[in-house]
């Protein structure tokens, strides 16, 4: 909003500054705990640093000495993996599913709604309590899958409602009357289309799944996953191997982001590249 | 061969019906059932007894808790709504290119795809008694002795909350926002409006859908919390979830079971009272 004279007004100076504040109230804390992981060895959990060091990252590797922080890592990469293909292929489907008027469609949105803002605690309780009464283990691979699939799916499932929000039925049509039949219409005009949502989709799948807690604290049954075991590790872990632990785990985050994100960039400049060249 | 459209609807649905029915519809069931169970040392015994909803109802704790609870969420509530509807307004209306525009999103949205554990413990090297708060306001000669009330407090606790609550008040308002045709603000402005009235009479009207998304998100989140409370807090302040994971631990299933009912009762009240202030689907539609 300029004014006529194309000069800024004085709102935006007070807007952007408190927009800066909310970064760094974002960002501030966090960045704290990475540069205090690299602690030195007779460092606390604050300030001042006490010398520099990755002995805090070593101790996480080592077993028993924090935990099976290694062993929860593998699991939580592998479930989060497991996640994400089955929610995109899922939530993909009724996407597509759900451009069409069917019976059921108002009371699975309103499944999909209530799973979503239902508390994590009560999903897992719920799991948990019917394995009880089935006479079965409560095991990640088994019941902490569907129970983190409960959180990523409507999450994904909204993704794919904007991105096919915006999705111009038009191309399909015209891909129709060229011949196309619906497997080829599928697969060379709507999912290239849709690709860019689709990956965002993943993008959630992922990092929902990588760092759940409240669903799974109940479902991952005797072994833990990251999150699981880094909550143990706040209870009694009273060094600076927490914030490596943080480190660690946040530059995971950051990698698939920027994977995830950077391919849909990639994506669309390919795309705004060659309607230009056309 | 063709398949029928109904058909290839439920093919395309029926994975994602099948999860939620089986992970989410069934357990929600079973919560209900088992509350109603009763329970000795070691399992729990189904019967139709009215024990739990009984014991729940008749303790002042219970109370106490909710209040607790409502308290946190109202808190919450007002600051992540200011600073959600100041940052979307400052993204929808002064920023002008769209790449910034973008980026700056982004920029806020990146910590919500990170650990929530990680971004709450953050806090602890800040706020602590010989935390990074403190040795600034001593530094600064602003008080003489640290601060004993910044962390393992109800302060700590609003403090984690807001960080890790706030986006989902900035998406949707952003959303509602981006719609706003801005040539409603032009003549409006051309009318001779004041800034102040243009926010009053056409933002915020046309921003109500968002609010009130972002608010059910965050009241939801808040009521349905009991990490942050329990490590924020130091042990001082309870949720009423914080005392059911308390149960859990102990196997009390039942109670346990009895009080999930009762908040979800609880929390579906105040996302009805929400929706009933803002049609969002009305408002969505149009």
């Amino acid at each position: 909003m300029r004014t006529a004279s194309g000069k800024r007004p004085w709102t935006f100076y007070m807007l952007a500054a408190f927009f800066t504040l909310f970064v760094l109230f974002l960002y501030g804390p966090m960045t704290v705990i990475y540069v205090l992981s690299f602690q030195g060895p007779n460092g606390g959990l604050t300030f001042p640093m006490n010398g520099f060091s990755t002995q805090w990252f070593n101790e996480l590797v080592q077993p028993g000495r924090s935990g099976d922080i290694a062993g929860s890592f593998r699991r939580s990469l592998l479930l989060a993996a497991i996640v994400t293909v089955l929610t995109v292929l899922i939530c993909v489907a009724a996407g597509l599913g759900f451009r069409r008027r069917f019976r059921g469609a108002a009371v699975l949105f309103y499944l999909v709604i209530a799973s979503l803002v239902m508390p994590g605690i009560f999903v897992g309780l719920g799991i948990s309590l019917g394995f009880q009464l089935m006479d079965m283990q409560t095991d990640w691979l088994v019941s902490g899958l569907g129970a983190q699939l409960t959180w990523t799916l409507p999450f994904g499932l909204l993704v794919m409602f904007a991105v096919i929000g915006r999705f111009n039925r038009s191309y399909e049509e015209a891909a129709r009357d060229l011949g196309a039949s619906a497997w080829q219409r599928m697969r060379e005009v709507t999912l290239p289309i849709l690709l860019p949502g689709i990956i965002g989709v993943g993008l959630f799948g992922f990092t929902l799944s990588y760092d759940e807690f409240a669903r799974t604290v109940l479902t991952a049954g005797s072994e833990n996953t990251l999150p699981l075991e880094i909550w143990a590790m706040t209870t009694n872990v009273t060094s600076p191997a927490l914030f490596a632990v943080g480190t660690v785990t946040t530059v995971i985050s950051f990698f698939v982001i920027v994977i995830g994100l950077g391919s849909i960039a990639l994506i669309q400049r390919r795309r705004g590249h060659n309607v230009a060249s056309h | 061969m063709k398949i029928s459209p109904v058909l290839s609807s439920w093919l395309q649905i029926g994975p994602m019906a099948l999860i939620l029915v089986v992970f989410f519809g069934l357990p929600m069931l079973v919560v209900v059932v088992v509350s109603f169970f009763d329970f000795d040392h070691m399992s729990i015994v189904p019967a139709f007894i009215l024990d739990n909803y009984d014991d729940l109802f008749s303790s002042d704790v219970t109370l106490r808790l909710y209040l607790s609870s409502i308290k946190f969420a109202l808190i919450v509530w007002a600051i992540t709504l200011l600073i959600g509807f100041t940052v979307a307004y400052f993204l929808v209306f002064h920023v002008q290119s769209l790449l910034i525009k973008i980026g700056l999103f982004l920029l806020c949205s990146v910590p919500f795809w990170t650990s929530n554990i990680i971004r709450m413990i953050s806090w602890i090297p800040f706020l602590g008694r010989n935390g990074i708060f403190n040795q600034v306001l001593i530094a600064t000669h602003v008080t003489s002795k640290p601060l004993e009330f910044l962390l393992f407090s109800d302060f700590a606790v609003i403090v984690a909350y807001v960080h890790l609550f706030t986006l989902f008040m900035v998406v949707p308002i952003f959303n509602a926002m981006a719609r706003i045709d801005t040539r409603l603000i032009e003549a409006a402005k051309d009318a001779g409006a004041s800034r102040y009235a243009v926010l009053r009479e056409i933002v915020l009207p046309l921003s109500k859908s968002g609010i009130a998304l972002g608010t059910i998100f965050v009241v939801t989140q808040v009521m349905g919390d009991f990490f942050v409370v329990k490590v924020m807090s130091g042990g001082q302040s309870a949720s009423v979830v914080s005392a059911l994971s308390n149960q859990i631990q102990e196997l009390q299933y039942p109670p346990a079971a009895a009080s999930a009912v009762i908040l979800v009762i609880v929390v579906m009240l105040m996302v009805a009272g929400i929706l009933r202030v803002v049609d969002v689907r009305k408002e969505l539609a149009s």
